[in-house]
């Protein structure tokens, strides 16, 4: 696995994993071993892309080179298999703030987003970000 | 293994120096930790130097060789040691495991960095080289972000309404400002000394729920202190502070580290390590100079420590049990965010302020009779923790 091609099967709509021949855990973003057991026994597979914000912050500082797309929130989000995955949750700032605590929990969707790479990221043609949509309230 | 002590500290005034290169904030520190370590230049056997960001800042890496050849060490073995903002806690716990097992005597060991002069946006920039290269960083992870995430979890898992909560991490800007108001290497010496809550609450917001004064300032500085072998500081310096303990941890990125965050798992091994390597436990501990980033973090580290039970840190400093006349006076040299942050620097000048208390040299603040005292250090986000007992009394 290279983490060129996680992100651009992000973009492709996919959202890339693997699971362990041994423990039979998740492993998201993939890693040389098992994030659970430490196994290399693993297997790549597409998750479901689905999961809840477990926490959020929205960014008004930014650093150099995301200065232009500040003010922006970020989160980190349990997928429905296990592991954890940093992005941006792609709403508005205002409603953001408006829901406040209240979107700890809230279901999403994972999509990927391109934009300009900066100087110092590992990826010198693009910068992809793993976007969360929040799934529509019944 | 020998037993090891300091035998001198020293720290510039932490701040704006545009004026002075990290060679010079540097030196600066060396010869004040030099003068009264009653040593010759050439005693000096080795130098253990921490730097984050130099490349970033100002445009410099390959560091340790000038460092050691501008002071006069010409030719001694100088290496960096880079641990984000624990670097200079990292090249300290070397330092004495190098001088504990007999391979050296005598060593040098220090930082310095320059990020307030740096600007916000590259200072911002250089700091997030911590987190997770690929997988953070692209969604624009920042370090104040890292904290408002585990704010957040923190408010979740203890069941502490978010505005609740963000309360008493007010309480601990304003008691460090307190602090560092009347420190004169702080960066705030002489202002913020009456903070109130609603001060913090009410500044610009930097990364929700985090405010500008829930923050670290963006500082430069340098520290430095001198250490030997125990049986050859007693014969050089009236007041030897022993090194009692070291432990150091690492971790993945937060997503790896998941909920975890706010339980700090390799600050838990790394002081566990210390304290077993001491023979001591938390109550032997008269006070901590830790590693509060931002507000919520000093939270996170007194719990994860063992000083407090998970969740309950935020009620201790409400309650003032880490004030300076309480049960663990944390941070009575200001902390992070009163005296500053020069990462490289930070771990060293921690030790710095433990040995001045330890010595009763520490005038502007002193903790009542303490003899044993704990530094936290904390680089990235909690990639490498790094946690030193320092004592009055050799084992
Ligand atoms: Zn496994």
């Amino acid at each position: 696995m290279k983490f060129v091609d996680f992100f651009n099967a992000l973009l492709g709509g996919k959202l890339i994993g693997q699971k362990c021949g041994d423990c039979g855990s998740y492993t998201c973003p993939p890693k040389a071993t098992c994030d659970n057991c430490g196994s290399r026994n693993l297997e790549e597979v597409e998750m479901s892309g689905k999961g809840r914000i477990m926490t959020f912050t929205t960014t008004y500082v930014a650093p150099a080179g995301y200065s232009e797309e500040a003010p922006y929130t970020v989160a980190m989000v349990e997928l429905d298999e296990g592991p954890w995955i940093v992005g941006r949750i792609d709403l508005p700032v205002e409603e953001i703030e408006r829901l406040g605590q209240a979107l700890v929990g809230a279901r999403v969707s994972v999509y990927g987003r391109e934009y300009p790479t900066e100087p110092f990221y590992p990826n010198k043609e693009k910068r992809v970000v793993p976007m969360f949509r929040l799934e529509s309230e019944r | 293994m020998r037993d090891v002590a300091v035998l001198g500290v020293g720290m510039t005034k932490f701040g704006k120096h545009p004026d002075k290169s990290l060679v010079d904030l540097f030196a600066e520190a060396f010869f004040e930790a030099f003068e009264e370590s009653n040593i010759e230049l050439k005693d000096i056997q080795a130098l253990y130097y921490g730097n984050f960001v130099g490349e970033m800042t100002d445009g410099s890496g390959n560091l340790s060789g000038f460092m050691a050849d501008e002071i006069g060490l010409r030719g001694i073995p100088a290496i960096r040691y880079e641990g984000a903002c624990a670097s200079s806690s990292v090249a300290f716990r070397e330092a004495v495991r190098a001088v504990a097992a007999g391979y050296y005597d005598i060593v040098a060991v220090g930082g310095s960095e320059r990020l307030y002069t740096a600007g916000t946006e590259i200072g911002t920039r250089a700091l997030a080289t911590a987190v997770d290269g690929v997988y953070e960083i692209t969604a624009g992870l920042t370090f104040p972000g890292v904290f408002a995430l585990a704010a957040r979890l923190y408010s979740k898992a203890y069941e502490i309404p978010l505005e609740e909560l963000r309360e008493m991490m007010a309480m601990v800007s304003v008691k460090n400002h307190r602090y560092g108001a009347i420190n004169p290497k702080a960066q705030f010496y002489g202002k913020l000394g009456n903070l109130k809550v609603e001060d913090v609450l009410n500044s610009r917001m930097i990364s929700s729920p985090l405010t500008l004064l829930d923050c670290c300032p963006m500082t430069d500085g340098g520290s430095a202190a001198i250490i030997a072998a125990a049986d050859i500081a007693e014969d050089l310096v009236d007041t030897p502070v022993y090194v009692r303990g070291t432990g150091q941890s690492s971790a993945g990125g937060l997503f790896r580290q998941k909920g975890d965050i706010i339980r700090a798992i390799p600050r838990r091994k790394s002081s566990q390590m210390a304290f077993k390597e001491a023979n001591m436990t938390p109550k032997d501990i008269d006070f901590v100079e830790i590693h509060d980033c931002f507000t919520i973090a000093e939270i996170i580290a007194t719990e994860a420590m063992g000083f407090f039970e998970y969740g309950q840190g935020c009620y201790a400093v409400r309650d003032g049990v880490t004030s300076i006349d309480g049960d663990l006076p944390v941070n009575p040299d200001g902390g992070l965010i009163g005296k500053g942050h020069p990462v490289g620097a930070t771990g060293v000048s921690q030790v710095y302020s433990v040995v001045k208390q330890l010595r009763g040299e520490f005038k502007e603040n002193p903790v009542r009779d303490a003899e044993t005292a704990m530094t936290d250090t904390l680089g990235g986000d909690f990639g490498t923790l790094v946690n030193i007992i320092l004592s009055i009394h050799r084992r």
